[in-house]
């Protein structure tokens, strides 16, 4: 490590009060069975997987049940062993109705038949990525993108480098903290598998200081992995995969580029340790670890909690409420989605559900902008959020457009910051959709 | 009783989760920094204190009551035009009526008539801020639109100054020194000397502390800077914008002093006297009206010392702090437009076509 502040990348914001210490110390617990799941088949960025069961089927714990629906696509796994009771739409996470298989789980929690470990040292990288691909990886942090994707670069491409994102900068989020105090090991040797997949031995792992307890923990087991760790400061988005590289490796991605531009590649790691029971012992991905917490909730802490979970569930497995919630949001607050159904199921990507009292959520109206400049400050991608909305709310998308909208990660940086509380980021979102779907036509 | 007991315990037992349409639903991010405009006035108002209370402390109850003045009838000229409007009473709650005031007196004399106060306030208020359609809008700094309206309308007033309470003078007005060098300039054969009268270490002692003619606010040195500090401090202005401005002026006229001794006196006369200092650190940083960027803001500082010491050297006036910031202020979105930021990963984009290229 270079300084105990930890290395960084240029703006960004410090949340005022980061509620991480809610479930901080919280160790990762098993969720007890629940009677039914309903999985939603659509999680992954790309293609939706094949559906390969139908009612009545009995399944197996780990039983694919949804296969890879083409190159930017993962199966999905049964999360226990039980009976397919339907097909049907739930609530989605984005707000619209999305179709889950419903499964009636019997009790027993049993393993179907695993793929067999795998030698990953002596492996050939393409039995690695398809292994991967067949136990259903995908960026945990968020994105949901298929991670054997982002291991196969065009041939072009040549990769020295790989990262693993373990900043965790959304406020209250706990969840890869517990996963790299708890299971160093875990995450260290996916890091390794991910290397050797890609064939680079230059592998980093960023963790904000803030989690001094997993540095240390994964510094004393890291040599034997020859893997760095990187104390990163804790300032929101560093998670965010450009300014991981800018701040670790002090390369820059070029504007509309991915990380493979700079011969690099970065991995959640969740998505690491996912794939460390994948190639180790065969299992598929069928759980994850997520944060329950926020104030109302009666005792945060983190789960690992089997796909499929309703989070009305997944509430209670954290003791319930303790005082109404306003607000319920998966992920984290910088970055997640409100919910307006508790039916809405746990899926790859459900870093966090998050409850946020009434008095927190102030809706605030918006006044105009007095040009403080303080979105510019905050922009990690050097933008100028405040001229870009006043292009937007005119209608001038083109204008928008022109001035590197396209750029923008959405990290909310900029409303976060305005005294004069005007929804930029929310502008931006509609803009940047807006403009694609022009450019389709 | 019993009912309402129960309607307590119940809660404690085991609390229901609320119904899915009961829940909030926006976009994030769902937190917000504890900031708002009225903190944002409010911190710039601690900044002007040190400043405020040098007037006071130089021009004693006169300077109180201009500042009252000012503050209560630009709040009255906001509440007015607010209600004539149909809009929302929030520019007042947000404070910045009232530091619009405020900067309107740090820029009078602490001699002028109260009904001078009420002129422009609503001068400030009404033709500098509201007709653009209110805060966020203005193109030009209201206080510096009311100043100038003033002094142009009312020259008697705007352009006599009243002595400080340390000041060994018998009478009711005194001469700022800028004015002294200004009529130096045009009428005496001999400047250097009268220069050397009003340009020497004894006077930058007490420019510095602000024992000197002028308005208000702009007098003491020392407290202005420590206003400037304040204001870095808290991130509410650009550190761009008073540092060229001052920089540039000191150089401009050092050049011109070098070379022509006898047609203005030394950089550090022009930048302990006249409203140089208040205007750079308070009036041309204005949020709204200069530059978002920090690029924009270094050219508009230059822009600013530049015309400034036009004014100052070879103008009609005495002092052109107000004027050039005005001017520049008119020039805000052009520089806005041309002055942008790249965006992250611009320059690697470059290189990139650049190296297939």
């Amino acid at each position: 490590m270079s300084s105990s502040k930890g290395l960084t990348f240029k703006g960004g914001i410090h949340p005022t009060s980061d509620g991480k210490a809610l479930s901080s110390s919280a160790a990762i617990q098993d969720a007890p069975l629940l009677e039914e799941y309903q999985v939603i088949i659509h999680q992954n960025i790309g293609a939706p997987p094949k559906v390969l069961v139908a009612k009545g089927d009995e399944v197996k714990k780990g039983q694919v049940i949804a296969e890879a629906g083409g190159f930017v696509s993962v199966a999905l796994h049964s999360p226990t062993s039980g009976k397919i009771l339907k097909i049907d739409n739930i609530p989605g996470p984005m707000g619209v109705p999305v179709q889950a298989v419903f499964i009636s789980a019997d009790g027993e929690d049993q393993w179907g038949e695993l793929m067999p470990p795998m030698d990953w040292k002596n492996a050939e990288p393409q039995a690695i990525k398809d292994r991967i691909r067949d136990a259903g990886v995908v960026g945990m942090g968020g994105a949901a993108f298929p991670t054997h994707v982002k291991l196969s670069p065009p041939p072009e491409k040549k990769l020295d480098c790989l990262i693993l994102n373990g900043a965790e900068c959304e406020p209250y989020l706990t969840a890869d903290h517990r996963l790299m105090v708890e299971y160093p090991e875990k995450v260290l040797e996916g890091a390794a598998i991910l290397g050797k997949a890609i064939a680079v031995t230059d592998i980093y792992i960023g963790v904000e200081v803030n989690k001094m307890d997993a540095i240390d923990t994964l510094l004393a087991k890291a040599d034997a992995y020859g893997i760095k760790i990187v104390g990163l400061q804790v300032k929101y988005p560093q998670g965010a995969e450009k300014h991981l590289i800018s701040a670790i490796i002090k390369r820059e991605v070029p504007t509309g580029g991915l990380p493979m531009d700079v011969a690099c590649v970065v991995q959640n790691v969740g998505s690491a340790a996912a794939v460390a029971d994948a190639v180790t012992e065969g299992k598929p991905l069928i759980e994850r670890i997520t944060t329950i917490t926020g104030l109302p909730v009666k005792n945060p802490s983190n789960w690992r909690l089997k796909l499929g979970t309703p989070i009305v569930e997944a509430i209670k497995f954290a003791g319930g409420i303790v005082c109404e919630p306003a607000k319920i949001i998966l992920g984290g607050p910088m970055m997640g989605f409100a919910q307006k159904s508790l039916q809405v199921t746990v899926t790859k990507n459900t870093s966090g559900v998050l409850l946020m009292k009434k008095e927190e959520i102030t809706q605030y109206q918006s006044t105009a902008c007095i040009r403080c400049g303080r979105c510019l400050d905050a922009c990690p991608m050097n933008l100028q959020p405040g001229s870009l909305s006043a292009a937007i709310e005119s209608e001038k998308f083109d204008l928008a457009a022109k001035n590197n909208l396209m750029d923008c990660v959405e990290c909310g940086s900029c409303a976060y910051v305005c005294p004069s509380n005007r929804p930029l980021v929310q502008h931006f979102r509609r803009a940047k959709a807006e403009i694609r779907n022009r450019s389709k036509k | 009783m019993n009912e309402e007991i129960k309607q307590e315990a119940a809660p404690k037992a085991e609390m229901q989760l609320p119904k899915g349409n009961e829940l909030v639903l926006s976009s994030s991010p769902h937190i917000h920094a504890n900031e708002d405009v009225q903190k944002v006035m409010l911190k710039v108002m601690i900044a002007l204190m040190p400043a405020v209370f040098a007037g006071m402390l130089f021009f004693g109850n006169a300077a109180i009551l201009v500042i009252l003045y000012c503050i209560a009838f630009s709040v009255a000229a906001e509440m007015i035009w607010c209600k004539f409007a149909g809009k929302p009473l929030n520019t007042v709650k947000d404070l910045s009526a009232v530091l619009t005031g405020l900067l309107l007196a740090m820029n009078l004399s602490a001699g002028v008539p109260w009904w001078l106060c009420l002129i422009g306030a609503f001068l400030a208020i009404w033709l500098g801020k509201q007709v653009f359609g209110g805060l966020g809008h203005n193109p030009f700094n209201p206080a510096l639109v009311a100043r100038v309206a003033l002094l142009i309308a009312l020259p008697k007033y705007m352009t006599s100054w009243v002595p400080t309470r340390f000041m060994d003078i018998d009478g009711i007005t005194c001469a700022t020194p800028l004015g002294v060098v200004s009529t130096t300039e045009k009428v005496l054969q001999n400047a250097q000397g009268v220069f050397a009268n009003v340009a020497n270490p004894e006077a930058y002692q007490e420019y510095f502390l602000g024992n000197m003619g002028g308005c208000l606010g702009e007098t003491s040195a020392v407290a202005l800077l420590l206003g400037g500090v304040i204001l870095i401090f808290f991130k509410l202005i650009k550190w761009q914008v008073p540092v060229f401005y001052v920089a540039t002026v000191a150089a401009f006229t050092a050049i011109i002093n070098y070379f022509f001794p006898g047609v203005t006196p030394p950089a550090l006369f022009h930048i302990l006297t006249g409203g140089l200092l208040l205007g750079a650190i308070f009036m041309a940083t204005d949020m709204v009206t200069s530059p978002m960027t920090k690029k924009g803001a270094v050219l508009f500082g230059i822009g600013c010392g530049l015309i400034t010491c036009i004014i100052r050297i070879w103008g009609n006036y005495p002092e052109g702090v107000s004027f050039a910031i005005l001017f520049m202020n008119s020039l805000v979105p052009l520089i806005d437009r041309f002055a942008t930021k790249k965006p992250f990963g611009f320059h690697a984009r470059e290189d990139k076509e650049g190296a297939k290229a």
